[in-house]
């Protein structure tokens, strides 16, 4: 008999707003000195009372809306009760029945369809370090905004866990709701892993939770080695149970945590503290407004421009480069370069987007024997001449407004039809305008 | 209602209180008497009546996301601890799982 596997994955993800969750300490905790974010609400000091950050909610709703979930009208925490140090209060606050966004879905690059249970707030705890017989313990994470994405079980490969992570740690940053660092931790992982004969249409009767693994790269490893020890086992005719499993890396092995018989009892029940959320409409409409057009929607609009699929993910990667991309295709349009041109221009050629402009690309591709101005008496004539015609943009640099100096830039390239060096003509700018400031 | 010696045992565990047999028989008579307590406001009707979770009938109340002066000082942070080392809380080694 073949088997195949069914895994359910469960994404953390800690949300980048400057305070905590439930109170105004500073959730920038990453690095600091222990226990210097904390107040009596992160350390759960008896009587302190917790507040909700809106920037987290709406970070959350973010979140769900992009991964096509309903917003729920009415949305409210509970405790999640247990026992450990790193949870100074004795729960967490999380969501459990009434999560703020459920039921949605995201498309992977194969074209199969993983569907979203959940996605719900809740916050992180301390951060515990193991030295010898002894537990340290930095409240400075604690209480830090956290928003939980449950799937449906529906991975059969570690591919489509790979795409699946990389997609949403691309969607998290498109966001700006988090850095999803998976080194620092800003995005965890979790996996549910069973294994069923092919064609099975119910789900296993156990499955395997794979936890507090701090690393992709040994997630990846540890649901592969799942899959087989489950196979295996099966194929002996062992029965298999409902546990939670660790990876130990110097064996390369799972390792078993926690059976059945000590799984968690949380006892949920609605935090008392925090009254409910309702949600209107048209916050909800307001949210998705402000969306910005979302990775695999810019890669299916280029692929309609007829860019090779590789190349479309490519300049969808990050929402700077695509920005970059969208006005060189802007002005490559007006002087008739071909979008699989500029594509390839930008794969090959990596600009540094920070430096050069997208019409300079255009100007580029159009007359190969680049015919780059980088002269610097010529650039500094062109560049005088920029801040004459943009005094106010000139003003708002000097005021503090860095990204005012793009418009001079600008100036410059148009002054010297695309052809002047942008590195060299960001330095000169800076240098006169700084001259002028003093 | 009863709760049975196992069952306070259990809730014990998961609050990590440790209870001497005294106490277990001691506590399931106490909280046997608080769930007759609850049996009694079991037996008003209150089909059709929406749970309330929530008494002060409040909704949304949330804070902008901004600094706030409530942060404390790492030496009151840590005032209360038995033991501390370079700025953590120390406590018993505690082994995932
Ligand atoms: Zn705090």
């Amino acid at each position: 008999m073949t088997y195949e596997p069914v895994i359910g994955l469960e994404v953390h993800v800690e949300l980048s707003t400057k305070s905590k969750m439930f109170c105004r300490c500073s959730a920038d905790y990453f690095g600091k000195e222990p226990n210097t974010h904390t107040c009596p609400v992160c350390l759960g000091l008896p009587g302190a009372l917790p507040y909700i950050n809106e920037q987290a909610i709406d970070d959350c709703i973010k979140i769900g809306l992009a991964l096509n979930c309903t917003i729920s009208e009415k949305s409210l925490f509970e405790r999640k009760n247990y026992f450990y140090p790193d949870l100074p209060k004795g729960y967490q606050i999380s969501q459990y029945r009434w999560p703020l966004c459920v039921g949605g879905k995201i498309t992977l690059d194969s074209g199969e369809i993983i569907r979203i249970n959940r996605a719900h707030q809740e916050e992180d705890t301390g951060k515990l370090t193991h030295k010898g017989k002894d537990t340290l313990i930095d409240f400075n994470r604690s209480g830090v905004p956290l928003v939980e994405i449950v799937t449906e079980p529906d991975f059969t490969d570690v591919e489509q866990i790979r795409d699946y992570a990389k997609k949403l740690q691309q969607l998290f940053r498109y966001l700006g709701v988090s850095n999803a660092d998976m080194e620092r931790g800003d995005m965890r992982l979790e996996a549910n892993v069973s294994v069923r004969p092919e064609g099975q249409k119910e789900l296993p009767s156990y499955r395997v939770e794979l936890k507090n693994i701090n690393s992709f790269r040994f997630m990846v490893a540890a649901v592969e080695y799942e899959i087989k020890r489950q196979t295996e086992a099966l194929e002996k005719g062992e029965k298999l149970s409902q546990e939670t499993r660790g990876w130990d890396e110097d064996k390369r092995q799972t390792y078993l945590q926690r059976s059945k018989e000590e799984a968690h009892d949380y006892r949920y029940f609605p935090e008392p503290d925090l009254p409910e959320l309702i949600l209107d409409q048209k916050k909800i409409e307001q949210i998705k407004k402000s969306l910005p057009e979302l990775p695999w929607d810019k890669s299916n609009r280029y692929k309609e421009l007829n860019i090779r699929v590789e190349d479309a993910v490519r300049v969808a990667e990050s929402i700077e480069l695509s920005q970059f991309f969208d006005d060189a295709l802007k002005h490559g349009k007006k002087h008739g370069v071909k979008p699989q041109d500029i594509a390839n221009y930008i794969v090959n050629k990596k600009p540094d987007i920070e430096k050069v402009l997208p019409t300079q690309i255009i100007e580029d591709i159009k007359d190969k024997k680049v015919g780059v101005i980088d002269n610097n008496e010529q650039l500094e004539v062109l560049a005088k001449q920029a801040i004459e015609e943009n005094k106010k943009s000139a003003e708002d640099f000097k005021a503090g407004k860095e990204n005012a100096i793009q418009a001079l830039i600008g100036g410059v390239m148009r002054l010297s039809s695309g052809k002047a060096d942008a590195g060299k003509v960001k330095e000169i700018l800076t240098k006169l305008l700084l001259e002028i400031k003093n | 209602m009863s709760l049975s010696r196992n069952q306070v045992k259990h809730v014990a565990k998961l609050a990590n209180l440790p209870l001497t047999p005294q106490e277990e028989e001691k506590y399931s008579e106490q909280l046997s008497k608080i769930l007759d307590y609850i049996d009694q406001l079991n037996s008003v009707d209150t089909s059709g009546v929406e749970p309330t979770f929530n008494v002060s009938g409040q909704e949304n109340m949330m804070s902008e996301d901004k600094l706030g002066d409530c942060t404390i000082s790492q030496e009151d942070t840590l005032s209360n601890t038995p033991k501390e080392e370079r700025g953590f809380f120390v406590t018993k080694g505690v082994f995932e799982g």
